[in-house]
């Protein structure tokens, strides 16, 4: 069991007027991943969503390496890779062009050979000049896929990764996941699918 | 900063692909302006004396056409969360978005707007009176309706509503504008009227960007 | 299960109104009584304007009210998002209505009383407008708190609005007087003169002071009002969920 880095402590959420979510807590070191999984509507996206910081926690802590992430909300921001349930990408730019965008908007600049090696991990680079709206809702999720293996983020916020993926693609995104949770990243995804990577589980009540 | 320029190029290189989005604002704007010596007739003098503002509310009802969707696309397809998420403050992303709709929709009116005053017979010093003002009068014009759009982002009627938040914050910069248009008319020296809607877009400036993240945080929750 | 943390405040809030709501009905109801008397029996008429001057005792106060309507709102607005204050979105909802109402009358009797002496209902007066402008405020805010939904994003909404509205009362206000200087003399409609007749002062207090106790008055019912309406939609997503 690695030293836990992420340390959530009794996480509570309200949305619309009731509790989602009460009492949550957890801790994820380096190089785990963390499956949420429960019923639709069990508060998966809302965890997800309070973690990064998106949704205002009613009470809790979370803790990165010890530190109150809430105290210095602009750095954490920066040590999380997200992918929501849509795809954050622009219909208008090309898929190269989205995932240089989405490195800039980070304040990133990364090298022409990281986005290469980004868009050949999804087997993208024979796509990467064709505007994103013209791709299948698999290809583009593939693409957002890439964009959050380019950021090179440490904890990855995954809300149902494999949607939309078909097995050549499911197969990419685990063998970059694992490289991820290699070189020490945590990951955090929610999932009715099992991921196929040994990971440590917490399931949400509705 | 990199951040800031990154999201108004992007932004900007958006336009670029469509360009029909901006022409048709624009085209709006002569249509609408058009419309009043239609309506009220083509004497001379009348059209010399409403000419500022005319124009002037034209171009308020030309840039707000354009507000809901500043936000909107952002929302719909998931890139507000990365917003959300970037790492530099929001507040500078919200400037930077406004300023891409004041670069697409009013630096092209303020150019546009002493060309359709050329029709309703203003002279040489009020047409460069116009372009002045529009010029710094229309980024405050984004700026609150950027407020205005991201108040409303995902409401109900929010096309409407976004019109009934921003017009009436709008009205300073309107007497001032039109009214500078009306002094040169009379020969007097507009000087004052710029510096007061110079002081309003530093207000607007000021106040705007914080009031739009909050709005913006609240779309995200 | 409803939420005991929003109960929690709403309820000694409630138990508040209920014990002030009788004395302050009748201190309402006798102040208006002294104000209305001193207002259209004591007060002597205008010598200009003649009985119709006494439009101006409500006319002044509810332009009174109507501002310092907004500012109730303002303020409201930042306890919400700064000290995330339950109660305060709900009297905001409740006090918004009350304050645009407060401006119409302001608009209405102020159209009334120029009418005399104007020859027409409408002229563009400096102050009439920019109470006009402040009436659309007053409009965006009730619509916006009402546009979504989920009340709370409303309600924020709504809070920032005010704030952002406040701030920008002044700059209209100083605008719009500008503006009636460029193009019409300044309308006469002045309170009496360079000093204000102890005479007028009296009534004129008075009838502000029971029109503030109707104010008050009126905030706390409605938002006893908004409080049950809350606690039903609380109830109802409940009941849902065991469902």
């Amino acid at each position: 069991m690695a030293p836990p880095i992420l340390d959530v402590s009794d996480l509570a959420c309200r949305r619309g007027g009731r509790r989602v979510f009460d009492r949550l807590s957890f801790t994820l070191g380096a190089g785990e991943l963390l499956a949420l999984t429960g019923r639709n509507g069990s508060g998966k996206t809302t965890l997800l969503r309070a973690l990064a910081l998106l949704v205002r926690p009613d009470a809790g802590t979370v803790r990165w390496q010890g530190a109150d992430v809430m105290a210095e909300p602009e750095t954490w921001r920066g040590r999380l890779a997200w992918l929501g349930h849509l795809e954050g990408l622009k219909g208008d730019l090309s898929v190269r062009e989205n995932l240089l965008v989405a490195e800039r908007l980070r304040g990133a600049a990364p090298p022409a050979d990281r986005l290469d090696g980004a868009l050949a991990a999804f087997d993208l680079s024979g796509l990467a000049v064709r505007p994103v709206r013209t791709l299948s809702a698999g290809q583009s999720r593939r693409v957002a896929l890439a964009r959050v293996a380019l950021s090179q983020a440490p904890l990855w916020l995954l809300d149902e990764p494999l949607n939309a993926l078909d097995a050549p693609a499911q197969a990419a995104f685990r063998a970059v996941l694992q490289k991820h949770l290699a070189a020490g990243g945590l990951a955090i995804a929610a999932t009715h699918a099992d991921l196929g990577i040994a990971a440590r589980s917490l399931e949400l009540q509705a | 900063m990199s951040g800031f320029i990154a999201l108004l190029a992007r932004d900007l290189h958006l336009v670029w692909r469509r360009p029909g989005d901006v022409a048709v604002v624009l085209a709006f704007f002569v249509v609408a302006t058009v419309l009043f010596p239609l309506g009220i007739g083509p004497e001379t003098n009348l059209l010399a004396r409403i000419a500022a503002g005319v124009l002037w509310c034209a171009a308020l009802f030309a840039s707000l056409l354009s507000l809901d969707r500043l936000f909107v696309a952002d929302y719909e397809d998931g890139t507000l969360d990365l917003l959300l998420l970037a790492p530099w403050p929001l507040e500078l992303a919200a400037l930077a978005k406004c300023a891409a709709h004041w670069i697409v929709t009013g630096l092209p009116l303020a150019i546009l707007a002493p060309f359709l005053g050329i029709a309703f017979g203003l002279d040489r010093s009020s047409l460069l009176a116009l372009a002045a003002t529009l010029l710094v009068g229309t980024p405050t014009l984004s700026l609150i309706g950027g407020l205005a759009a991201a108040l409303t982002l995902g409401a109900r009627r929010s096309g409407a509503l976004l019109a009934l938040l921003a017009l009436p914050l709008c009205v300073p910069t309107l007497i001032f504008g039109a009214g500078a248009v009306e002094t040169m008319a009379i020969g007097k020296n507009f000087t004052t009227h710029l510096a007061i809607l110079g002081a309003l877009a530093l207000v607007a400036l000021a106040t705007t960007p914080w009031a739009m993240a909050a709005a913006l945080r609240q779309a995200g929750e | 299960m409803a939420d005991l943390h929003f109960l929690a405040n709403p309820a000694r809030f409630r138990r508040f109104s209920q014990r002030v709501m009788p004395s302050l009905s009748f201190a309402t109801g006798l102040a208006f009584l002294v104000g209305l008397y001193f207002a259209l029996v004591q007060s002597p008429p205008d010598y200009q304007q003649g009985e119709t001057v006494r439009i101006m005792f409500v006319h002044v106060p509810s332009a009174w009210l109507s501002m310092a309507g907004y500012a109730l709102l303002a303020v409201l607005g930042a306890s919400l998002l700064v000290w995330r204050h339950p109660l305060a979105a709900l009297v905001a909802r409740a006090a918004a209505p009350v304050g645009a109402c407060f401006a119409l009358v302001c608009l209405i009797t102020g159209s009334l009383w120029g009418r005399p002496m104007w020859g027409t209902y409408w002229v563009w007066d400096a102050r009439l407008t920019s109470m006009l402008l402040l009436f659309f405020l007053y409009l965006g805010h009730i619509a916006l708190s009402r546009a979504y939904d989920d009340p709370d994003r409303g309600d924020r909404a709504a809070a920032i609005l005010a704030l952002i509205g406040a701030i920008n009362l002044p700059i209209i206000k100083f605008s719009v007087d500008w503006w009636n200087t460029l193009h019409q003399p300044a309308s006469v409609m002045k309170l009496g003169g360079p000093s204000i007749h102890p005479a007028i002062l009296t009534p004129l207090l008075w009838m502000a002071g029971s029109l503030l106790l109707l104010f008050i008055l009126l905030v706390l019912v409605r938002t006893e009002t908004e409080i049950d309406r809350r606690r039903l939609e609380i109830a109802e997503l409940s009941a849902d969920q065991a469902a």
